[in-house]
Formats: structure tokens, sequence, C-alpha cells
């Protein structure tokens, strides 16, 4: 019995790989497993290899692993492309139809099933995923009845025979692997798990569902990957509360349409990924300057241009913090875990409306896509706050003078009104203005305005603006990261620790402005730091070498070549610069 | 009831003497007034170029955005409160240019909103070049030899994007622009209203005399049936596009907004934000 394995399964695009990852994951979640999914795709619909990989524990897992346990193939690219991955007690469970070769090199035992023929004996080929779900399911020792609920929930509207079929297709997958394993069960069966339910989601689900928490009941959005499923759950779910997405003619167009909703007074959200944000920047700038709340999504992938569309990087960093010209207030925030992504959605429409400025969600494809479990969320802890929105009548003015809308205060923040309220009227302009919002380019003006806005942020309240796991005073490394490397930080962390070397870690969350008196005191009392990011010019180093000086001792770790950091990338890579000491 | 003085504020437009815009300024305020709104009611949603400073020059919720943006600003501000009456307006070259992308679109979309275009031709603001809409031929500091690229004509692209309302005027015909902007807000959906505002500092061609000359009132067209879509294309195609008054309106389509499953009578800015547990619960057991 074992507590954790991974398991991965490959073929052609389109052939039903992410519905067998689906459907298996589903079970082993609902079992009580903790899973954690990684998927491998192409900017394709059909053809191109895919995979999707998935570790399951019987404890919380929050990265991939760095080998593989068991390999289903509908191909033979699968095995060629994944074999080596395999550990020492790895298997392969392939499709008798391609011929299966195992490569001279690879120490997996290979074991053949006909998942085709079996799957159109019992009416379609198409069920071939269910027969190796079925056959995966033996070699962990599942108890396959838990199916019966899940085919149901997945199959149950195309009618009884299909879910008939499907669970059948099951059964005789899990009997033909049995069959093959004999009385030698292997060493892959899988320790109980607890039994209890969990939410098993991607990290766009919790952003999505975390809007609808926060009050937002409008997005404008175009389609884009890794950002799409956060616009496709929200049409589903907001016309029951009144509210709706409209699908925009283009990334401007989402942009500028949420603005105007905000500023008529609807939480309003628009999401997209890098080529998006391009587009939107102009439009972000307005939001600046204009004051009007905006919350945009921005989950990364391979940039620049059209990039790796479908892979994982953190490259949007410092477009996020300085994009669109000119200088605005900005708040860019990146959660490190679903969780944080559910309360940070939700608290971001609070700080858009608070700070009366553009607030940028900051996602990573592995944030956004990666299917994991999450721990329950806490809906009382959502609170809607919206700043110094003005909800009382206006008194008539005597002179016909316009609101000050952008009246200089203390804290740089002033007064809101919705358009619609009596005695409320200003003007709304991106040229610069006075304080109802006419055009002004008097310099005193432009001084006072500018600094007026500037200083909105300058204080900002922030709940754990750095996810710190420090337990030491004085460490030999820190270890800074952002978004989805937080799994992996963990994992290299506790190796590193086993092997003595006293590790502090710290998740960066708000981006922008930048958390200094958090992370100065964590960089001055570590020996070196290390910064994990998935760029090649190491933009968060950058920014904390620029926020907290101590260039000396900080140095990169970068991947970019479109796939995650595995947790070995990162232990061997820091145990080499803290032994050979080249930082 | 507001009278159009009401929807007068104290800023001094700045314009040059004799633009077409301040006619376009006064039938908006009239007509507002005519259609019994209250200044408060009303947001101007206004694009970059001298016409769209409109914005600040009227006594209602004014948004003056980014270049060739007014469109899907304005459509923001309805989708979250569909009790303001929302008028967007811009120059030729917002429209029509850099912002084509979004009035096609939203004439396909048919929200309840009103676009008036200030059409002068030309890019006045940046001080003379040339704008979809000048003829070729056209002389600009941007085409000094003449334009090399037809004129577009805004009415025809809209019929072909379903338009549900299509009008055109000329600024100095202050009565029947107004009535043109007030059937523009009425209109359950989309209405496009291009108006002819002159450029009397960089347009030399398209003056008012010109245009005196050459448009043609759909009026004085015997039979003229502006529920015919076909009927204003011909018209359209046979008068260069030079007419004016209300070139195609179909009452029947309803609105964007109407068409939405589920949504509301309440604004959605007013609706309530928040969720109730035993909904939040629901939506989370979708995740086990």
């Amino acid at each position: 019995m074992i507590n954790q394995l991974s398991w991965k399964v490959g073929g052609q695009q389109g052939e039903g790989i992410e519905s067998t990852g689906e459907i298996f994951s589903i079970a082993l979640n609902r079992l009580g497993y903790y899973l954690y999914g990684y998927r491998h795709f192409s900017s394709r619909i059909k053809g191109g290899h895919t995979n999707n990989k998935i570790r399951v524990s019987t404890t919380e897992t929050r990265s991939i692993a760095d080998d593989l346990d068991i390999l289903v193939a509908f191909d033979q690219e699968t095995i060629d492309v994944n074999y080596k991955e395999l550990n020492k007690t790895g298997i392969i469970i392939a499709d008798a139809k391609f011929k299966p070769v195992k490569p001279d090199d690879s120490g997996a035992a290979l074991y053949v099933i006909p998942f085709t023929e079996m799957a159109a004996d019992l009416g379609t080929s198409l069920m071939k995923n269910m027969v190796a779900v079925g056959a995966s399911s033996a070699v962990l020792g599942l108890d396959i009845h838990v199916f019966n609920e899940v085919v149901e929930e997945i199959f149950g509207r195309k009618g009884a025979q299909i879910v008939q079929k499907n669970l059948e297709a099951i059964r005789e997958g899990y009997d033909y692997m049995k069959a093959l394993l004999g009385n030698n069960l292997g060493t892959l069966q899988l320790a109980k798990a607890d039994g209890q339910k969990r939410l098993f989601m991607i990290g766009n689900d919790a952003i999505a569902l975390g809007a609808l928490a926060g009050g937002c009941r409008f997005m404008a959005a175009y389609p884009i990957t890794p950002a799409s499923e956060i616009m496709e759950y929200l049409i589903k779910k907001l016309p029951p509360l009144g509210g709706t997405v409209i699908q925009t003619e283009d990334e401007i167009a989402a942009c500028t349409m949420v603005i105007g909703a905000n500023y008529a007074g609807v939480r309003a959200l628009t999401a997209s990924a890098g080529p998006g944000l391009s587009l939107k920047m102009e439009a972000i700038g307005l939001s600046g300057i204009t004051e009007t709340p905006l919350v945009i999504v921005d989950t990364q992938r391979g940039g620049p241009s059209t990039g790796l569309p479908t892979k994982q990087e953190q490259s949007d960093l410092m477009a996020m913090i300085y994009g669109t010209h000119g200088e605005i207030p900005k708040i860019v925030m990146a959660p490190s875990t679903v969780e944080e992504a559910f309360y940070d959605t939700a608290e971001a429409f609070n700080l858009a409306e608070e700070y009366q400025c553009p607030v940028i969600i900051l996602s990573d494809l592995q944030l956004s896509l990666g299917k994991q479990t999450v721990h329950p969320l806490q809906f009382d802890k959502v609170e809607i706050r919206r700043g110094k929105l003005v909800t009382d009548p206006i008194p008539e003015a005597v002179d016909k003078s316009y609101f000050k809308r952008y009246e200089v205060t203390e804290d740089g923040i002033s007064p809101r009104v919705l358009p619609g309220t009596k005695n409320g009227i200003f003007h709304v302009t991106g040229v610069e203005h006075d304080e109802t919002g006419k055009p002004s380019e008097v310099a005193s003006n432009r001084k006072q305005q500018m600094d007026k806005r500037m200083r909105k942020t300058k204080n900002i309240r922030f709940d754990t603006p750095v996810h710190k796991n420090c337990k030491h005073d004085d460490s030999d490394l820190l270890i800074v990261g952002f978004n989805s490397t937080r799994g992996v930080i963990e994992e290299a962390m506790d190796r590193l620790e086993q092997e003595g070397i006293k590790v502090n870690h710290a998740h960066v969350r708000l981006i922008h402005p930048f958390p200094s008196a958090e992370m100065l005191p964590l960089v001055s009392n570590a020996k070196k730091v290390v910064v994990i990011e998935n760029n090649a010019t190491g933009q968060l180093a950058n920014i904390l070498k620029m926020n907290v000086g101590h260039a000396d001792k900080i140095t990169s770790i970068l991947k970019y070549d479109g796939n995650p950091f595995l947790p070995h990338n990162v232990h061997t890579e820091c145990k080499e610069l803290f032994e050979y000491g080249n930082i | 009831m507001a009278t159009f003085k009401e929807f007068r504020n104290n800023v001094k437009p700045n314009w040059c003497p004799g633009c077409g815009d301040f006619s376009v300024q006064a039938a908006i305020q009239r007509a507002a007034a005519n259609v019994g709104l209250e200044p408060e009611g009303l947001a101007i949603v206004s694009g970059i170029g001298c016409s769209g400073r409109i914005s600040g020059y009227i006594n209602s919720y004014g948004f003056h955005g980014i270049h060739g943006r007014c469109l899907p600003i304005a459509q923001g501000v309805k989708m979250a409160n569909r009790d303001l009456t929302v008028i967007a307006s811009g120059g030729d070259g917002d429209g029509f240019a850099i912002g084509m992308g979004h009035t096609v679109h939203a004439i396909r979309r048919n929200i309840d909103i009103t676009y008036i275009v200030m059409d002068n031709q030309i890019y006045g603001l940046t001080k003379g070049q040339t704008s979809p809409r000048s003829a070729a031929g056209f002389k600009t500091k941007s085409t000094p030899q003449g334009s090399i690229e037809p004129a577009l004509s805004p009415m025809e692209m809209a019929l072909t994007a379903g338009a549900t309302f299509v009008a055109q005027s000329f600024s100095t015909d202050l009565k029947e622009l107004t009535a043109i902007i007030e059937a523009g807000i009425k209109h359950k959906g989309f209405s496009l209203i291009n108006v002819f505002s002159p450029c009397v500092t960089y347009n030399k061609v398209n003056t008012y005399d010109w245009f005196k000359e050459n448009l043609t009132k759909l009026g004085s067209i015997e039979n003229y049936d502006p529920s015919s879509r076909e009927m204003a294309m011909q018209t359209l195609m046979a008068h260069n596009s030079l007419v004016t008054g209300i070139i195609y309106q179909d009452p029947q389509r309803k609105s964007y907004q109407e068409l939405i499953p589920g949504y509301g009578e309440t604004p959605l800015a007013h609706s309530e934000l928040q969720l109730d547990q035993d909904h939040f619960d629901k939506l989370a057991a979708e995740f086990m």
C-alpha cells in the first residue's frame, strides 16, 4: 500500500484524453483523495500529443510530482514522449490497437489491453477511455462502485442505456486488468482515503466563484486561453442573479465596457491573458485617471505575442505593474493557491471601489487550469465594502456647479457618485481635470490631482500581502515566488530542510504596491535569496531588488520552456546554489 | 419637468466659431427636454476629437473616454443601469476609423442607446488630416496629392450590419435634427444618427453651402417608406448617401436587454451584492 502516486493519460488531442482524466479524477476526489492535476495541451483542437497528469495522495498535495507511476497510452507517441518520466516501479497500460512497443531502455512493465476493441464490442469505440479508467482503478485497487454516481452525473442526460454501457466499459477494463495482474497486485495499490467530500476545482473556477461572491454582476470578455472558463462559468451563473456576460467584439471593448459598467455602479469584471491585457492597456489608464473601479484578471501564459498560448509562464509581471502610458495608482495581486484565487477575487471588487483604481488579479496557466483539491471556501469571510460611495441624498448646489467627484482629500480618495443621482452631476474625462471633472491644464491643478491619485494606494490595507512560511529568524536561504509555484517551493523546501539547510519561504501575494516592509526583514535576515519564476528575465527578482535592495544576495532560478517547475528542479538548483555558493 | 435650459452648464465650448457641433449640442439639449428627461437621468459618453468634448458641455452625467471607445463605454453604462438614457457621441474618425469595430458590433447588438456622430469628413483636433468620410481626391495634410481611398458610407454600412434605427441630419436644421434625436432616444434599441457638422477651419470642400446644394430631404421623396430596408438602401445609393431624415427604422426587433434571459427590470447597479449562504453552498457543491 502506498500513500501517493502519479497517473498520466496521453493520446491525440480530441480523442477524449481530457475526459478520461476528468472522470478518473472526479471518482478519486469522491473517494477522498487529494489531487493535483496538470494538463499538457496544444493550441489546436484535433491532433497533437496531449496528456493529463494527476497526482493522487491520501494527504494534501500542491504540486506535480517529479516522476510517474502509471502511464495510460492511447498511442505510441504517448509512450515515446513520456516513458522516461516513469519511476522504477512504473507501469504502462496501453491500447492494443496501436501495437504498443516499449522502448529498449525502459524498465517499466507494459500491460496491453484492447481498450478500443472492448469498447467497440460494447457499442462504441468512444468508450475506450472508460475501459482505461477501469483498468487504472484495478491497478490502484479502487472500489469501482464510486463510478456509478460519477457516470450518472456526466452521462445521465444521455439516457440510462449510455450510463449502463459506460459502467460496463469500466467494469470490463477493471476485470481485464485484474486478470492481467493475477495474484500479483503490484506495488501501486493505494491506501484508502478518508472518504471526505472536498472541493475539486481549477483556479478559474475559484476566480469566477469569487467574483459572484464578491458581488460581480456583469462581465464583458473576449475568449482567450487560459481565461475563457471564467466567462463560461459566469454566463451560466449570472442570469439567476439578474446579471449577464457579454462576449465583446474585442479586448478593448471588453475593458471599456466594464469601465462604463463600473462607472454606472455595477461590480463588473473582465478577464484575459497577455495578448488581451496588451490591448486593454490604454483603457486601464482611463480607469486610473478617471478613478473608475475596474477589476481585470490576467491569466498569464507563454508570451510574447501569441507566444506559447497553452503553456505556463509568469512573464506579464512588469507589464501589469507598469503597463499603460503615464502614471496611475494600480493594485496588482497574485493569489498563490486556488483558495486565495477565490478570496482575492472577491476582495478585488472591494479594493477597486475603496481605492477607485484598476485592480489586476494576476494568475498563471497552471493556477488557472490545474485542477486540484481545495479546502472549504468560507463564504462568511467574504465582505462587501464600497468605500466612499455616496448613498445619502445630495443637497442642491447653489450655483449649478458640478459635484466635486475629484475633491482633493487627505487620503486622496474622493466621494464617488453614481450617474442617476440627483444633484450629483459631475464630469468624467481622461483629460487631466479639476475637482469637478472639468478639463484643466493648469500646472498647480495637475500636480494636485496627480498627487491625490498617487497617494490613494500609499497605505493600502491588504490582508497578508506576503504568504510566509518562515520558521527561522536567520535563514540560510529565503525562497521567493508568486502564483502557482507555491506548492513546488514548499515541497523543495521540505527536502532542503531535511538536508539541514535552514529555509524560509515568502510567496508574494500583493505585487503592487510592493510590500517592502514585509519583505525587507526576510531578505535582510537571509544569507541568500533565490527567486523562483517562470520567465527569462527574473522580473520578480528585479522588483525585489528595486524595492528592498540587497542585490548582491538575490539570485534567480528561472524556467521559461513552457512547463511548470517540478519539485526536483527547485530542490537541486537551490542546493547547487547553496553548496557552490555561486550566488 | 426640465426645460432645455436646465441641460445647459456654465462651460464654454472650445469649438471654433461657426462649428457645426454647437447646433448638435443645442439639439441634444432640446431633445432631452422634449422627451421629458431630467439632467441626472441622462448620461452622455463621448469619444476623442473636437466633437468628443460635447459630454462636458451639457448639464448631465458625462463621460469623455478614450479615442474610438465611446460605444463600449456607453453600452457598459446602459447594461449597468437601464433606467439611464444613454447617448454616445463623437466624430467620424472616432466612430468610423479607430472605433469602427465597435460601431458595427454595437449596431448588431442593439443595446438601447443613441449614437450621434458629428461628421465633418476631416480630422479637426489634430489639425486637418483625412478621415474615412473624406471623399477620394480630398487634399489634406496627410493626403497632399488627394486621398486615393473612397469615402465610407456609414448609413449603407449600418443597414448591412443589421441596424434598427438609421438616420442622418444636417447641423443647421435644428428642427429636423432635434426631432430625429428625440426619435432615436425613444427607439427601443440602438439608434445611429449621423450629423453633417461642417468644420469651418479645415474642411473647405464640404462647407455649409456645399451641403445645402447637395442634400436631399427624405420627406421630399414621394412615398419614402423608412420601414423598407430595401428602399433605404436604394435611396442611399441613388443619392450617394447625401440624404437627411429617418432612413430606416425597425420598431419590431427587441433590444439586447429585452432578450437577455433573466435580466431584471431593476438596474443591475441597484441589485443586491450579497449572495445568500444557501445559494453559495449550492454553487460550491457543484465542485464536489
